[in-house]
C-alpha cells in the first residue's frame, strides 16, 4: 500500500515543520499552538506504527492537558519577550551544549537497542494479533512492572505537592462559603423576636 | 507478514478519519470564507474596537491572571495522568488478578495521599 | 459497499473505498448539522413550553423553517475581527470548535457493525476529541483581545478541565464492566441490563459532567451575560460565531450520544419495544438526553463559580474515584470480571 508511506511523509513534514516553527514563532502563543499540531503529527505516526494506544494517550495528555498548561502560562506572564531574546546569544553555549547531550544520549540509546542482545528476541515476539494495544501494556505494567508503576505513583505525589508548596497563596481578607456553617446555623441563634410597641422604636 | 496485515487493516480503520478531518475542514472554511464573500464588508473603527460598557480599553485585555488557574491546570495533568493508568488497568483486570488489583490500589492510595494534603492546604477552594 | 460500488459504476476498488468512506461521512453529517438546527427549535420551543410562551411560529408551519432562516441570517451578516484581534488564532479558533465537535461522531456506532471506524481504542478516541474542545474556547478568548473574552476563555477552560477527571474515572468505571475499550464492544455488553442501572450514580455524575463540559445551564457561567458579556464569543459575528453555534451544540449531540453508548444500552431496544431498528433507538436516546439538556436550563439556575469549582474538585472528583475502586471491588471479590 502507498497510502501509509504518503500518511508517513505528511505527518512527518508537518511534525518537522512546525517543531521549527515553534522555536522560530515571534509570538510565544503561537509558539504553543504550533507544538500542538507537532505533537498531533506525533499521534499520527505513533498510529501508523500500530502504537494506537500510545497515540491516544499523547493527545489526551499532552494535547489536552500539559499544553493547555504551557498556553495557560504563556498568556499569564506578562512577559517582555524582545528582553528576553537579548540574551540570545549569551545563552547559546549552554543552550548547545544540552542539545548536544540530548543528542547523544539519543544515539546511545538507539544503538543499546540495536545492538543489545535481548532486542532481537523481543522483536522476535511481536504482540499478539487477537491483543489490543491497552490490554498488551496492561497485562505486563500492574504486575511485571509493579514496582515501576508504583515509583511513577510517587513522582505524580511529589508533583502535586511540590505544584501545591510553590503555587499556592492563601490571600488575606477573602470569604470562603462554608457550608457546614451554613446548615448548621439555627433559627434561635440570628433571630430574635423582639416586641415593639407603637412610637417607641427599638 | 500477519502482523503486517493486521497493521494495514488497523489503519484502514483510522482512514475515515483522517478524510473526516479533511471534510470537516473543508465545511468548515467553506462556511467561513462563503459568508465574507456573501455579505456586504463594510469595517470602521468603531465597529473593530473591543467591546467595553461606555469607555474606551485603556489597556491590552491579556492582562496577568489569578495564580490559581494556573494550579488548577497542574492538579488536571496529575489526574488526568492517573486516568491515563486506569485504562489498560480496566481492560486488563481479569487476566491480571489480585495482584494487579492490589497495585493499583497502592498507585490509587499514593495519590489519595497527595488529594488529601491538597484538600486540607485549601488548593480545591475557589474565594 | 465499496464492492458495490466498484461493481456498478466501474471504478477501481481503491477509488471505490474512497467514495464509499466519503458518502458514509456524508450519510453522518448532513443529518447531523440538520439535527443540530432542528435541535435549535426543539430547545426554543421547550423553552418557551416551560415559561408558558409559544416559541417560533411565523416562519413556515409551527415554525419549523425557523432555524434555516436564523443560518441564512448569519450567513448574509459582515464577518467583524477587532482591530486588536490576532487575525489568524481568531479565525480559526471558531472552526477548531466546529471540527472536533464533528469529527467525535467517527466512532459512535449506530448499530451492529453501522460505524464509521471501529476503533480498538474508541473511547480513548471520544475522551481525546473532547479534551480538545478547550482550544476553540482557550484560543478565541486570547485571540479577542477583549476582556470579556479572555475572561470567559479562561473560566470555561478551567471548568472544562475540572470535569474532565470525573469523566475520565465515570469512563472507567464502565470499561472495568466491558473489559475492552471498543464501543462496539462496550454496546454489546449492555445486551442484557444497561450500564445506567447497576451504574446508576455514575450515569448522574456522568450527565452533570457532560453538562458543565458543554458549557450548558446550569454550568454556563462562561457565558454568563450578567457579568461576561458573551464570554469567549463576545467579539464573533456572522458565520465565526455561527461555527461555535454549530461546535457548541454538535458537541451536545454528542455527549448526548457518549452518554447514551456508555450508560442507555447505545443501539440495543428498549424493553419490550424490540421491533424498533437499532440506529432508531440510539436517536431516540439521544433526543430524550437533549430533552433532559434542555429541560435543565429552563429549570435550573446557574451556579457561582467557587460552587462549580467545589462540585467538580470536591464532589464528583472523589465520589467517582471511590466508585471505580468499589465497582473494582467488586467485580474482583465475585469474580465476575469480563475476560
Amino acid at each position: 500500500m502507498i497510502l501509509p508511506a504518503l500518511a508517513f511523509y505528511l505527518f512527518a513534514a508537518v511534525l518537522v515543520l512546525s517543531g521549527m516553527l515553534v522555536i522560530t514563532a515571534r509570538n510565544p502563543v503561537h509558539s504553543v499552538l504550533f507544538l500542538i499540531l507537532a505533537f498531533f503529527n506525533a499521534a499520527g505516526l505513533f498510529v501508523l506504527i500500530g502504537a494506537e494506544f500510545v497515540a491516544m494517550i499523547l493527545v489526551i495528555v499532552y494535547v489536552g492537558a500539559v499544553a493547555v498548561l504551557f498556553l495557560f502560562v504563556v498568556m499569564m506572564l506578562d512577559i517582555n519577550f524582545q528582553e528576553l531574546r537579548k540574551g540570545f546569544l549569551r545563552y547559546l553555549p549552554a543552550g548547545l551544549a544540552v542539545g548536544a547531550a540530548l543528542l547523544a544520549e539519543l544515539g546511545l540509546v538507539i544503538s543499546g537497542w540495536v545492538y543489545a542482545g535481548p532486542a532481537d528476541s523481543v522483536r522476535a515476539a511481536p504482540t499478539p494479533e487477537s491483543v489490543g494495544n491497552a490490554q498488551a501494556l496492561g497485562d505486563l505494567l500492574y504486575t511485571q512492572y509493579a514496582y515501576v508503576f508504583e515509583a511513577s505513583g510517587l513522582v505524580l505525589l511529589v508533583a502535586m505537592i511540590g505544584a501545591i508548596v510553590l503555587t499556592l497563596r492563601s490571600r488575606k481578607g477573602t470569604r470562603r462559603q462554608v457550608i457546614a456553617d451554613q446548615v448548621s446555623r439555627r433559627r434561635d441563634d440570628v433571630v430574635a423576636v423582639v416586641k415593639v410597641r407603637t412610637g417607641e422604636g427599638v | 507478514m500477519s502482523s503486517q496485515v493486521m497493521s494495514t487493516e488497523l489503519l484502514s480503520q483510522y482512514l475515515p478519519i483522517l478524510i473526516f478531518v479533511g471534510i470537516a475542514a473543508v465545511i468548515a472554511a467553506a462556511m467561513l470564507f462563503g459568508s465574507m464573500l456573501v455579505a456586504k464588508q463594510k469595517p470602521d473603527s468603531e465597529k473593530l474596537s473591543a467591546y467595553e460598557c461606555g469607555f474606551e480599553p485603556f489597556n491590552d485585555a491579556r492582562s496577568k491572571f489569578d495564580v490559581r488557574f494556573y494550579l488548577v491546570a497542574i492538579l488536571f495533568i496529575i489526574f488526568d495522568l492517573e486516568v491515563a493508568f486506569l485504562f489498560p488497568w480496566a481492560v486488563s483486570l481479569g487476566r491480571i488478578g489480585l495482584f494487579g488489583f492490589w497495585s493499583m490500589m497502592a498507585f490509587l492510595g499514593i495519590l489519595t495521599i497527595g488529594f488529601i494534603y491538597e484538600w486540607k492546604k485549601g488548593a480545591l477552594d475557589w474565594e | 459497499m465499496a464492492d458495490f460500488l466498484a461493481l456498478h459504476l466501474g471504478l477501481p476498488l481503491a477509488g471505490a473505498t474512497l467514495l464509499a468512506i466519503i458518502l458514509k461521512i456524508l450519510v453522518i453529517t448532513v443529518p447531523l448539522l440538520i439535527a443540530m438546527a432542528m435541535m435549535t427549535y426543539m430547545e426554543r420551543k421547550v423553552l418557551a413550553a416551560i415559561q408558558l410562551r409559544q416559541g417560533p411560529i411565523l416562519v413556515g408551519p409551527f415554525g419549523l423553517l425557523q432555524p434555516f432562516a436564523d443560518g441564512l441570517k448569519l450567513l448574509t451578516k459582515e464577518t467583524i475581527i477587532p482591530a486588536g484581534a490576532n487575525r489568524a488564532v481568531f479565525l480559526i479558533a471558531p472552526m477548531l470548535t466546529f471540527i472536533m465537535a464533528l469529527i467525535a461522531w467517527a466512532v459512535i456506532p449506530f448499530g451492529e457493525g453501522l460505524v464509521l471506524s471501529d476503533l480498538n481504542v474508541g473511547v480513548l478516541y471520544l475522551f481525546a476529541i473532547s479534551s480538545l474542545g478547550v482550544y476553540g474556547i482557550i484560543m478565541s478568548g486570547w485571540a479577542s483581545n477583549s476582556k470579556y473574552a479572555f475572561l470567559g476563555g479562561l473560566r470555561s477552560a478551567a471548568q472544562m478541565v475540572s470535569y474532565e477527571v470525573s469523566i475520565g474515572f465515570v469512563i472507567i468505571t464502565v470499561l472495568l464492566c466491558v473489559g475492552s475499550l471498543n464501543l462496539s464492544d462496550i454496546v454489546r455488553a449492555q445486551s442484557h441490563v444497561w450500564f445506567c442501572i447497576p451504574l446508576f450514580p455514575m450515569f448522574v455524575v456522568f450527565f452533570i459532567s457532560a453538562l458543565a463540559e458543554t458549557n450548558r445551564a446550569p454550568f454556563d457561567l462562561p457565558e454568563g451575560e450578567s457579568e461576561l458579556v458573551g464570554g469567549f464569543h463576545t467579539e464573533y459575528s456572522a458565520m465565526t460565531f455561527a461555527l461555535f453555534f454549530l461546535g457548541e451544540y454538535i458537541s451536545m449531540l454528542l455527549m448526548s450520544g457518549m452518554t447514551s453508548v456508555l450508560f442507555l444500552g447505545g443501539w440495543q431496544p428498549f424493553p419490550f419495544l424490540g421491533f424498533i431498528p437499532g440506529p432508531l433507538n440510539l436517536i431516540i436516546k439521544i433526543l430524550l438526553l437533549m430533552f433532559v439538556f434542555i429541560w435543565v436550563r429552563g429549570t435550573l439556575p446557574r451556579y457561582r463559580y467557587d460552587q462549580l469549582m467545589r462540585l467538580g474538585w470536591k464532589v464528583f472528583l472523589p465520589f467517582s474515584l471511590i466508585w471505580v475502586i468499589l465497582t473494582a471491588g467488586f467485580l474482583v471479590y465475585f469474580d465476575k470480571l469480563p475476560h
